[in-house]
């Protein structure tokens, strides 16, 4: 008995909280047909601004890879002075309010900010521009990677690696050959996060880019603007294809990851 | 291929795991670093496969010292004891693994997987991940990869602990074989003394970092040089300053001048052997080993009174 009322429970949670608003999104935007909603992304403004997200996130999502494997490694299986500091501010982005996270940004490659000035005598817009969207984008996709490689890395140990040096292999094969493979999925997992979490960005984002329409506008940008705008099937439209293409990835990854790895 | 290990000391943190260690591998043979567990038999084994620096001391392999070198250039052939597998990759890509980094042409690689796989009994398996072997074939598998590379050494750190009591004595017994046929110099960790005595021609007894006794099992276990290596390869009983082996204590029925009064404790029988556990009136406990033959014999029961004698006992004189 005890065991249905949990599950009733558990299954009830995530019901109201999780299925029930984002089913609500799906059903009102598809409550007049396909047509509307067709229309609705196809304009100029939306299509840049998925054009937008996709593009930071293009950006984003291959460099915090990079350096989500590498900060991992370097976490897992080096040591050096302030890993402890390093392991801790890791996780910053996770406690930080975006909102914070865009300010920050801004007081430091702002007109008046420490590196503002500078890049604006080099011709660089920072702020209110593309390359502040995409760090601040960058700031808050980056502990994922890391945080899902760091226990494989841990759980995998180094005697696959050791073995393979006493068969001769190098420094750099051992890592592209046994450890990358080892971890492969963990990296995997990493890059789906990152995505999502790339695509569904808003706060910091939303400080940094001055929301100029069709020119730093991405895409939940633009679905705040219509909402505001009260374009209700503009906002729901770009939400539900929001929503579709972090669905894709997830979908996607789990199509590639073959059998042997799911046991 | 000999080894040779001059004055090594390592040590992690505090802790002194080898403490000015020197040990000469000849050529051609198998030798057991036996010991304890912490006695540094595994830090030695690493050392001299340069998984492991050293804080003092040098290593050479085949008359050259290759203390500064790294593992991938010592040519040594290693053998872990959770087999380190390389879980992503099949048998034979396991196998092929140091061939194709040193990028031998592929029909060398086949031809050569294929024939360690024959030599480790896995040919049916060249297809099969780690993960669908038994401990004994992940084991084997292991043993086939590092010979592929032709190594100037085998090493084995404990290769069969994590392997049952009867698959570990099938591939003791198959090792011994094996390098009976190709004589590569082999180094062998174990705990296991009987395992050391079995697959071994020579022995180097470790304890809390120094090597205490080298010699054929023969040796250690005939002219132990101290009371750590006597009572470290075989059973013994300790009497005031004596060491006697069970199977050199005598039981009699009857007294005689030097028998001593003893009970019999309990009987555990082993097949072809009876080992007696024996208490006197002083309370001391003594294990003694008689054939079945003897025991019947002398109609050993528990609770029963019989008389021993030492035939054979050794005193250290420290």
């Amino acid at each position: 008995m005890a065991r249905y009322a949990l599950r009733f429970a558990g299954l009830s949670y995530l019901a109201v909280l999780l299925v029930a608003p984002v089913g609500l999104v799906f059903w009102r935007t598809f409550e007049h047909g396909l047509a509307p909603v067709w229309h609705a992304v196809t304009t100029h403004d939306a299509r840049h601004a998925f054009w937008l997200t996709i593009l930071i996130a293009l950006i984003a999502v291959p460099a915090n890879t990079v350096f989500g494997v590498g900060l991992a490694l370097a976490i897992v299986r080096r040591r050096f002075p302030g890993k402890g500091l390093v392991n801790a501010v890791v996780d910053l982005p996770l406690a930080l309010s975006p909102v914070v996270v865009g300010l920050a940004l801004l007081l430091l490659y702002g007109r008046l900010g420490w590196f503002g000035p500078f890049f604006e005598r080099h011709g660089i817009h920072v702020v209110f521009a593309l390359p502040s969207m995409i760090l601040a984008t960058i700031f808050v996709s980056l502990p994922f990677v890391v945080r899902e490689v760091v226990p494989v890395l841990r759980e995998i140990g180094t005697e696959q690696e050791q073995a393979a040096s006493t068969l001769g292999a190098s420094s750099l094969q051992t890592l592209v050959r046994i450890t990358l493979p080892a971890i492969r999925w963990a990296i995997a997992y990493g890059v789906v996060l990152t995505t999502a979490r790339c695509l569904g960005e808003f706060g910091a984002v939303s400080v940094v880019s001055g929301h100029l329409v069709g020119r730093t506008e991405t895409a939940t940008l633009y679905v705040q603007d219509q909402f505001e705008g009260f374009d209700l099937t503009g906002a729901y439209a770009a939400s539900v294809l929001l929503a579709l293409i972090a669905i894709a990835t997830l979908v996607a990854m789990n199509a590639f990851r073959p059998k042997e790895a799911t046991r | 291929m000999s080894i040779v290990v001059r004055e090594i000391s390592k040590s992690f943190g505090e802790f002194a795991a080898l403490r000015d260690v020197s040990l000469e591998v000849p050529t051609g043979s198998l030798t057991a670093l036996l010991g304890p567990s912490g006695s540094g038999k595994s830090t030695l084994l690493r050392v001299i496969a340069g998984l492991e620096r050293p804080d003092t001391g040098g290593v050479s392999i085949a008359e050259e010292d290759v203390t500064a070198e790294a593992p991938q250039r010592r040519g040594v052939g290693f053998v872990f004891q959770h087999y380190a597998a390389f879980k992503h990759m099949t048998v034979y890509e396991n196998v092929a693994f140091g061939l194709r980094i040193r990028h031998r042409p592929r029909t060398e690689i086949r031809e050569r997987v294929g024939e360690l796989l024959r030599l480790v009994q896995l040919e049916g398996f060249a297809e099969r991940y780690p993960a669908q072997l038994s401990g004994g074939q992940r084991q084997r598998m292991g043993l086939a990869r590092a010979l592929a590379v032709d190594p100037k050494v085998l090493l084995l750190d404990e290769p069969f602990g994590a392997l049952d009591a009867r698959v570990r004595k099938e591939l003791r017994a198959w090792l011994r074989r094996l390098h009976d046929e190709t004589h590569t110099t082999t180094v062998i960790v174990t705990h296991d003394q009987e395992e050391a005595m079995e697959v071994a021609d020579r022995i180097a007894l470790m304890n809390e970092g120094r090597i205490e006794q080298v010699g054929t099992p023969r040796d250690l276990y005939e002219r132990p040089g101290n009371e750590f290596v006597m009572s470290f390869v075989g059973p013994v009983n300790r009497v005031g300053d004596a060491y006697i082996r069970p199977h050199d204590l005598e039981l009699c029925s009857e007294p005689n001048g030097s028998t001593q009064e003893a009970m019999v404790e309990r009987l555990v029988h082993l097949g072809f052997e009876v080992r007696v556990e024996l208490v006197r009136d002083d309370g001391t406990r003594l294990s003694a080993q008689v054939t079945r033959e003897e025991a019947a014999a002398l109609e050993l029961d528990v609770g029963q009174i019989v008389y021993v004698r030492a035939v054979r006992q050794t005193t250290f004189t420290s």
